[in-house]
């Protein structure tokens, strides 16, 4: 129990939120909804590491002046991390090309501005 | 020089990660200081990939963990398991790192002159080292995170490149693509990292091949690898993005994607054979590989057929090549678990399998790599505006010609060299792939002899009358992948002896990747 929260709580939370991205990246035309879906879907799998890591009653992994009992595991926190610097970049860089999609096309619609197709 | 062996894995990753931060600043100098710089370094990695390859043919598996007082300490005292990160280099790592080296090396020498006309070249030569350290990263590494933070450092740049001519409208679009699958993509491989770190509570792939349970969250977790890899390797029903990728990105960079897909298609592989291996049953696993190579053979190659791009056409075309790979290995791995019929035909047919990827790196590379230069001199890629290119691009058309008999499996080329093993393996395995996979490689003639045709011959036409050969550096880009083509085909023996097998070998043999890390316990 997390205060109340059954233990797999959070691991609920994950699968509903990695579902809703899903659904976004399937259903919607607009890309920039796309982009946003891909953004939940990265929140997601880092829940899903952070819970990973959760150990119950745990303090945080710092070793100077630790309270007594156990920590949560740091690797999973270390994963998250690089997993949100990463996921900063593939963001900016998406909304950038969509920029430059828009720019050529007027729309952010993904069927419209289809220049290739076959 | 011996210190310069101990350390070359973590050099050949650090160098052009090095040289690509290096480039703004140079840049701002002197372009021509930078254009040095890359081929240079890029030059001097290709030495070190060689010396680093001499090493493991003769001595074995090399491991270098990162920060450890002694490189090769995998696991530190008092530990159980390895902490660091590790880097673990066998005969197929350092298989897939010298197409790496030796095409990046051509296709940027190719971009010197191909890239001339563009704005904003600095970035581009950034980007570009950039991808060349994410597929170095993630055929050297012995760590299921750090392939997925290499995976996304070559998606990353890798797509930035595609979308690079923003002027054109379509750029910005393949990259886009390219981007969106590669980042769910990526991010199911986390996932997967984090189902199998949840149950054995580490991440070196040697260490859970040593713990793995096959428990129900593995199975999910190596489905969603084979599915994420296969669609990073552009496999069909998951191809969408590789024709307007391919087609859209400066003709270098289609080059390196070529062997970028190739790296997942190495990830694949490696999560197949050595993290789960033997001991689950994979015969199953083995016809998924199978059926996928299968479709996206013939799929591939049918689409390919009405393309008049021709970049998109010859995307189409190594859909249909990745195919025969998936199908050599996938072949291998559907009878890891019967000795006998592994040493009869489940080793030459991956032998087979593994030479294509070779084989289809150099020849990919060099029709792209042509393709980009009748973009360069005429200004478009629509195969129906071309024509009669041949009497000014006489040394272009000769490369292209070497392409495409290569690619078609032409005798005594090397693209027939790594077919034919292919064709008699699996023969035995199962009659009908093999004669599906011969019907494919006359489609792939017929579907070259056209572009070619399109391309070079006929009458010279008046609208491109002023049309002059591809300038100097294009020309050597071309030519170095070309002389490749032309040693493979001339001597297919002394690379599969020497190359070839070792890799198929060291993917077979998963115990000897375990105790690499592991040590001496089993």
């Amino acid at each position: 129990m997390i205060g109340g929260i059954p233990f797999n709580g959070p691991f609920v939370a994950v699968a509903v939120l990695v579902g809703i991205a899903f659904y976004i990246m399937v259903s919607k035309r607009n890309m920039i909804k796309l982009v946003m879906g891909l953004s939940v879907l990265a929140s997601g799998v880092n829940l899903f590491l952070v819970t990973l890591g959760y150990r119950e009653g745990g303090v945080a992994p710092i070793y100077t002046n630790a309270p007594a009992g156990i920590m949560v595991l740091p690797v999973p926190q270390a994963l998250t991390l690089t997993s949100i610097v990463i996921a900063v970049a593939v963001l900016a860089l998406m909304l950038s090309m969509i920029v430059h999609i828009y720019r050529h096309t007027g729309s952010t619609d993904s069927e419209k501005s289809r220049i290739m197709k076959g | 020089m011996d210190k310069l062996l101990t350390h070359s894995p973590i050099l050949i990753i650090a160098i052009p990660l090095l040289v690509a931060f290096l480039t703004p600043l140079i840049g701002r100098a002197s372009g021509k200081a930078r254009n040095v710089l890359v081929v240079a370094s890029l030059a001097f990695v290709e030495f070190l990939v060689i010396i680093l390859a001499r090493d493991i043919y003769l001595n074995g598996i090399h491991v270098y963990a990162l920060g450890a007082a002694s490189p090769n300490l995998a696991i530190p005292e008092h530990f159980m398991v390895p902490v660091r990160i590790i880097l673990e280099i066998d005969a197929m790592s350092i298989f897939m790192a010298i197409i790496a080296a030796t095409v990046a090396l051509a296709a940027v020498i190719y971009s010197l002159s191909f890239m001339k006309q563009e704005t904003g070249q600095t970035r581009f030569y950034t980007l570009l080292m950039l991808l060349v350290v994410g597929m170095f990263g993630m055929v050297f590494t012995g760590d299921l995170f750090n392939m997925f933070v290499f995976l996304e450092i070559a998606s990353i740049a890798g797509a930035a490149l595609v979308a690079f001519r923003t002027r054109f409208a379509d750029a910005a679009e393949g990259g886009f693509k390219y981007i969106v699958i590669s980042a769910a993509g990526a991010l199911m491989v986390l996932f997967a990292v984090g189902l199998l770190y949840a149950q054995y509570n580490v991440l070196n792939i040697g260490a859970l091949a040593n713990a793995m349970q096959f428990s129900m969250l593995d199975k999910i977790a190596l489905a969603l690898l084979i599915i994420v890899f296969a669609m990073k390797l552009g496999a069909i029903p998951l191809h969408m993005w590789v024709p307007d990728t391919y087609a859209v990105a400066p003709a270098g960079v289609s080059a390196i994607l070529v062997v970028s897909s190739q790296a997942s298609m190495y990830a694949l592989f490696r999560v197949c054979f050595t993290l789960y291996g033997a001991t689950l049953n994979m015969y199953t696993v083995g016809w998924i590989v199978i059926i996928l190579g299968m479709v996206s053979m013939f799929v591939g190659v049918t689409m390919a057929i009405p393309q008049t791009d021709i970049k998109r056409l010859m995307a189409f075309h190594a859909v249909s090549q990745s195919g025969y790979m998936l199908l050599g290995v996938g072949v291998g791995l559907a009878v890891l678990g019967d000795p006998h019929a592994l040493a009869t035909y489940g080793r030459e047919a991956m032998s087979g399998g593994i030479f294509h990827i070779i084989n289809h790196a150099m020849y990919k590379g060099l029709l792209f790599l042509t393709a980009g230069a009748l973009f360069y001199r005429v200004g478009h890629r629509d195969l129906n505006r071309m024509g009669g290119l041949g009497h000014k691009m006489k040394i272009t058309s000769i490369f292209f010609i070497i392409g495409a008999l290569s690619i078609a499996g032409i005798p005594p080329f090397n693209g027939f060299a790594s077919k034919f093993m292919i064709y008699e393996s699996v023969y035995q395995f199962n009659p009908i792939l093999a004669v599906i996979a011969m019907l494919v490689s006359l489609i792939t003639l017929a579907s070259f002899a056209k572009a070619f045709q399109a391309a070079f011959t006929g009458p010279q036409l008046p609208e491109y009358k002023d049309v002059k050969e591809a300038p100097k550096s294009m020309l050597i880009g071309m030519g170095i992948l070309a002389a490749a083509i032309v040693f493979f085909s001339i001597c297919p023996g002394l690379i599969v002896h020497h190359i070839v097998e070792p890799a198929t070998d060291a993917l077979i043999n998963q115990g000897a990747y375990v105790s690499g890390i592991m040590g001496g316990t089993p």
